[in-house]
């Protein structure tokens, strides 16, 4: 492993109803950083500790969800081989112009197995985060703005295919099974999460009737405490909670699931285990499956099978 | 502050809302039941409902959940109207159990 190839979650594309709300309850609520607007109308995010100039980038649309989730990787040289990969695969791609998103290199786009966009990308201009890179503080003023997690850190999709979504993405991209939930039968997968790194997981999948849909995109935060400190924030700005502040047997995270005002859910979490590739699989089973979601309430809630964007 | 009495006419409910909150809001803050609660975002659907009678605000709310004939129908998202006199509302949403229609799915190899 030792982190080439596909590095880490890179950005998240996400459609909103009302562009001026979302922003302000992005940068206000959230406390993301605001880095950008193109000409499409498109608005860019960072999280206050991330280098690079975009993690999160929302634009108007008629209806909400995820447009597309990249990954950043090491080299050009990595975007060109994934892509021949890809192709060989038998997973057709496209290229995306450096500039498109702003401060943003080539990007190769592709539909996995559930109907999603994936894209993979080398480059992205390094703005830093707010702190030198000589002899720096611990933190900044942008740290304490709002809720201000520390980085985008993965995403939960949910779609149909989810089997051919965990093959493509070991054989092609790399990615390892750190959890799974099975269904009744024992044998079908209800839920997978995949890492590329030495995180539990940096996108999850679970079975759905529907395709593309999205469940959650998720914020890093340094501690419980902080997770805490995020749910009074949301009640203080009346934001829309799904569940939590609780932890998930499943990765381990302490976390909150909210929405944003177009119903986008999100998740802001804490902790959870390292993964080296030579740990085993987790396995839970269906009658389990309450409480590998939701660790206190031991039973799921009505929501996080049937409510998506 | 301004309240109006919605009726759920499904189940018979009835509650008062404040004028400055949802219609699916004022439900839930008064623990009471009837209409599926979601985002509560305008986003996922669930909360979907027709207008029987009564005036209401609205705001921008998904397509992929109701179309512009439908809204000009009165088929709207609880969450994102706001009532502005007496309501009575049907309940078209649905909290769908999608996890048992999957079980029911043969497996593929
Ligand atoms: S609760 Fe999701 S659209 Fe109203
Ligand atoms: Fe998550």
């Amino acid at each position: 492993m030792a982190m080439t190839g596909v590095l880490r979650p890179g950005h998240a594309i996400v459609r909103v109803l009302d562009l001026e709300e979302s922003i302000d309850f992005y940068t206000n609520v959230m406390g993301l950083v605001e880095t950008g607007r193109d000409k499409l109308g498109r608005v860019y995010f960072k999280c206050w500790d991330e280098r690079d100039h975009n993690s999160f980038v929302i634009q108007q649309a008629p209806s909400a969800g995820i447009e597309a989730f990249a990954f950043k990787v090491r080299t050009k040289a990595d975007l060109e081989k994934f892509d021949s990969d890809l192709r060989a695969y038998g997973c057709p791609t496209e290229r995306v112009a450096a500039g498109d998103l702003l401060e943003t290199g080539e990007r190769v786009r592709f539909k996995i197995p559930t109907g999603h966009l994936i894209e993979l990308y080398a480059e992205k201009k390094e703005v830093g985060n707010g702190m030198s890179n000589v002899n720096p503080e611990a933190w900044c003023a942008a740290a304490e703005k709002g809720i201000a997690p520390t980085r985008m850190d993965h995403c939960l999709l949910y779609g149909g295919d989810i089997d051919g979504n965990q093959k493509l993405f070991k054989e092609v991209l790399g990615f390892d099974l750190v959890e799974r939930v099975k269904l009744e039968d024992g044998t079908t997968d209800l839920a997978i999460w995949l890492t590329t790194s030495i995180k539990a997981h940096d996108i999850a999948f679970v079975r759905h009737a529907e395709d593309g849909k999205l469940h959650h995109v998720s914020f890093l935060l340094d501690s419980w405490e902080k997770v805490l400190r995020a749910a009074d924030i949301m009640s203080m700005n009346r934001v829309s909670i799904d569940i939590g502040p609780t932890r998930h047997g499943i990765t381990r995270g302490t976390t909150i699931y909210f929405f944003d005002p177009s119903g986008n859910r999100l998740e802001t979490f804490s902790g959870g285990y390292q993964w080296y590739p030579d740990t085993e699989p987790v396995t839970w089973t269906w009658e389990e499956v309450g409480r590998g979601i939701f660790y206190h309430d031991r039973k799921l809630n009505d929501r996080f099978l049937s409510v998506v964007t | 502050m301004v309240y109006h009495v919605i009726t759920i006419e499904d189940t018979g409910e009835t509650y008062k809302c404040d004028e400055r909150i949802s219609v699916l809001e004022g439900m839930e803050n008064l623990g009471k039941k009837g209409i599926p609660v979601g985002c509560r975002g305008g986003g996922c659907g669930v909360c979907k409902i027709e207008i029987v009678s009564g005036n209401y605000k609205k705001r921008v709310m998904s397509r992929d959940h109701v179309s512009e004939e439908e809204e000009a129908k009165g088929m709207v998202l609880a969450c994102r109207v706001k009532p502005l006199g007496e309501m009575t509302v049907r309940v078209l949403g649905k909290m769908k159990k999608n996890v048992c229609k999957v079980a029911e799915q043969p497996v593929e190899v």
